[in-house]
């Protein structure tokens, strides 16, 4: 790549800086990929696909800037050029949910989850992502406006519309579940919430 | 005593997504996708 062996050298340790820091994000990138694909194994074709991406453009990543932030970035404009060029689309955020759900690896999962999860399958794409991001992947809003490519007061919105949306949901029980006991998903949330509190 | 209610049931909403977030992140990350990050990286030594 270089003729220089000093230069090249140091090529090659950013090279591995980066690929320790890459490898470091994985999970989070699967997570990510998860929430916005849904069904887990396209959850990972997603997340592959960023990780090499990112790997890839590793030259233009600026070393000591936030990579979760980059990489995060790079999987969601992965995520919405891919469902661009899919004409299932409307059909998709629905079906994700359904099998994600089947596709819980535990099934001694609380139940809340589950509900958590199609609660979560009803809020508009934009609304969902930006909760996420904020609201379980540890980002700050103006990092999860960047992400995104929108302003950050649209974040802040987002997310609490998100809040709200989910609130209503799941107090009211209006996700889709067969035999689902409605009012019940924010008691056991709630009691959830408790049992957490007590052991702190 | 509303508001204080609606806090605590958003603070129990925002625990659980996390909890749902952290148990995908806590999964073994299958081998795949370190062996695409080694593959990248016989390609990088082939180019140099």
């Amino acid at each position: 790549m270089n003729p220089h062996p000093e230069a090249r050298q140091a090529d090659e340790d950013r090279d591995d800086t980066f690929r320790r820091e890459l490898v470091s994000l994985i999970p989070h990138l699967r997570a990510f990929a998860r929430t916005l694909a849904g069904d887990p194994t396209a959850a990972d074709d997603l997340a592959q696909d960023a990780m090499v991406k990112a790997w890839d453009a590793r030259e233009s990543f600026e070393m000591g800037t936030n990579m979760k932030a980059w990489t995060f970035m790079i999987l969601r404009n992965q995520f919405y050029s891919e469902k661009r060029r899919s004409w299932r689309q409307s059909q998709l955020d629905q079906e994700a949910a359904e099998r994600t759900l089947v596709a819980t690896d535990d099934p001694a999962a609380p139940v809340a989850l589950d509900e958590l999860r199609l609660a979560l399958a009803m809020l508009p794409a934009e609304q969902r992502e930006a909760l996420i991001l904020v609201g379980a992947g540890g980002f700050a809003y103006e990092e999860a406006a960047e992400i995104c490519g929108c302003a950050v007061g649209t974040v802040k919105s987002r997310v609490s519309r998100a809040r709200r949306a989910l609130h209503g949901i799941l107090s009211r029980g209006d996700y889709q579940r067969d035999g689902a006991a409605a009012g019940e998903a924010m008691g056991s949330i709630l009691a959830h919430a408790e049992r957490l509190s007590t052991v702190r | 005593m509303a508001l204080e209610e609606a806090r605590l049931r958003q603070q129990a909403i925002g625990a659980k997504l996390r909890q749902m977030f952290d148990e995908i992140v806590n999964e073994p990350v299958p081998d795949e996708f370190l062996d695409i990050l080694r593959r990248g990286d016989a390609r990088r030594t082939e180019k140099g």
